[in-house]
């Protein structure tokens, strides 16, 4: 009994020791961050505007744009992720530049890319406008005066003066809003695409075949899925790491600043 | 957006109208269970974290940071294979209604420590002058007056756990999102992409708006009486 246990838990190690394998799960890997990095950078812009929209679009001319802004936020936070990633699968048309092979995948795996990274992008916008909005209302209303006072219009000091302050104020928000994204990257396994969650389950579904028993044993899961859990943690650890020690400091300069 | 306004695809989806009651049944269902499951664990860990024992607060912080570092979806997938391949499957639904649980139990901790960690430390000191011993200072004392500041973050917390029963998904879940799919994509009810997937988003909407809607009033209250506490000294 102890023997064949042994040999299980063996042959599932074996796994990891092909090069192939090691290659596929690494690049899920990095395909894993560069979707992440992409939504939150795209989702910063998009969220930027959502929230300063919000925020400012009081007059009756504008409010409808508000009206709009309102909507989106709160339709795309009140919905679960994996909703918008099967809408955007069926929905969302793709440009042609994404419709050929690319980065080493057939033009199926990167059309299905796209359209499911477009749909964590709206998604994680609507994130991170609340995020911004929070950070726009820490900004005092003597900056809004003193930034019309030397000439600036509206626009000018939102992009000069409001915009750079609230978001420097929420940057460990933000920055704890990819370890977010990272995780929540892992839906995409849902519709079988190309990153890290959906690479291990693939290896997994065809186990039999690697490590040379002809059956998925147990063993196969805690391997694969704590070779691909150590991976996210070690992403996100210290990505939160970095997070409470920016907290840290700016605690700190408060301290400073008050005496 | 195809179908959204053709009457044959609402027809159908009116038809089946069974199909999408239950799915948001069972999500409600899984829902309300991994709730009680992530309070009670967020309780005790959040008590860990704030005890003063170091052995218990290592416990919790492991937990913690194990929890909130990895995805969601990796967890139930680890769970439901390790026990179906060795044998003990514990079924679908309980398999995700535990690691939702789990998986939200380290976000109560971490709002429940917050909480507990805001109230002076001369509260402390003051009950156990009192002769309160630990569970009374805690219950008479400290939760009361820390759960104000708790019930936002948590309630947010709620509207997170609700969107993530769709993870189930993943295992063949029989809650809304998995239902949706499968009547999309069935043999013989498929086509009705654009209202079937209107009406899953209206149930979601309809079951989480008035939660986050309730937690932000709630957290903007408690700041204009900080505003207002702050300037009145």
């Amino acid at each position: 009994m102890d023997a064949t246990l042994m040999q299980e838990w063996l042959a599932s190690f074996h796994i990891l020791s092909i090069d192939a394998i090691i290659i596929y799960i690494l690049k899920g890997t990095l395909f894993t961050v560069i979707i992440s990095a992409i939504a939150v950078i795209l989702g910063i812009i998009f969220g930027s505007v959502l929230a300063l929209v919000r925020n400012y679009c009081n007059e009756p001319k504008y409010r409808i744009f508000k009206y709009m802004a309102v909507t989106y936020i709160e339709v795309f936070r009140n919905t679960p992720l994996l909703l918008w990633i099967f809408i955007c699968v069926v929905f969302c048309p793709v440009p042609s530049l994404f419709a050929h092979k690319l980065f080493g995948l057939t033009s199926v795996e990167t059309k299905l890319l796209f359209k499911a990274s477009i749909a964590l992008i709206l998604f994680t916008s609507s994130v991170i406008a609340e995020i911004i909005r929070g950070g726009l209302n820490s900004i005092p209303q003597g900056q809004f005066e003193a930034g019309h006072s030397q000439g600036f219009n509206i626009v000018q000091s939102m992009i000069y003066i409001i915009l750079p302050q609230a978001i420097k104020n929420v940057v460990p928000t933000l920055l704890s809003q990819i370890i977010t994204t990272i995780k929540d990257s892992s839906y995409l396994a849902n519709v079988a695409t190309v990153e890290l969650m959906s690479r291990v389950r693939q290896i997994l579904s065809s186990a039999n075949m690697y490590n040379g028993l002809g059956n998925i044993n147990v063993s196969d899961v805690f391997v694969l899925y704590g070779c691909a859990a150590a991976i996210y943690f070690i992403i996100n650890f210290s990505l939160s790491l970095l997070v409470r020690h920016l907290n840290k400091n700016k605690v700190r300069k408060y301290v400073v600043s008050k005496a | 957006m195809g179908n959204l306004f053709s009457l044959d695809a609402w027809m159908m989806v009116w038809h089946y109208k069974d199909t999408f009651i239950l799915g948001f049944l069972t999500t409600v269902q899984v829902s309300l269970i991994s709730l009680l499951i992530s309070l009670t664990l967020g309780l005790i860990f959040g008590l860990m974290a704030t005890s003063n024992k170091l052995s218990l607060q290592a416990i919790a912080r492991v937990y913690v940071e194990f929890i909130q570092n990895t995805p969601l979806l990796l967890q139930i997938c680890f769970l439901y294979y390790a026990l179906s391949f060795s044998g003990n499957g514990i079924g679908i639904l309980a398999s995700g209604i535990i690691s939702i649980g789990l998986y939200h139990g380290a976000y109560m901790a971490e709002v429940i420590r917050a909480g507990i960690q805001s109230i002076h430390k001369g509260q402390f000191e003051a009950a156990q002058s009192q002769g309160f011993d630990y569970f009374g200072t805690m219950y008479y004392i400290i939760l009361p007056q820390s759960i104000k500041i708790i019930l936002p973050p948590m309630v947010n917390q709620v509207v997170n756990l609700v969107k993530n029963t769709s993870c189930l998904y993943i295992i063949g879940g029989t809650d809304l999102i998995s239902l949706t799919y499968n009547f999309v994509t069935g043999a013989s009810t498929g086509g009705a992409y654009g209202p079937a997937y209107l009406v899953c988003g209206l149930l979601f909407f309809v079951f989480c708006y008035p939660l986050s809607k309730l937690a932000s009033n709630w957290e903007n209250n408690l700041k204009k009486r900080d505003r207002m506490s702050s300037t009145a000294k």
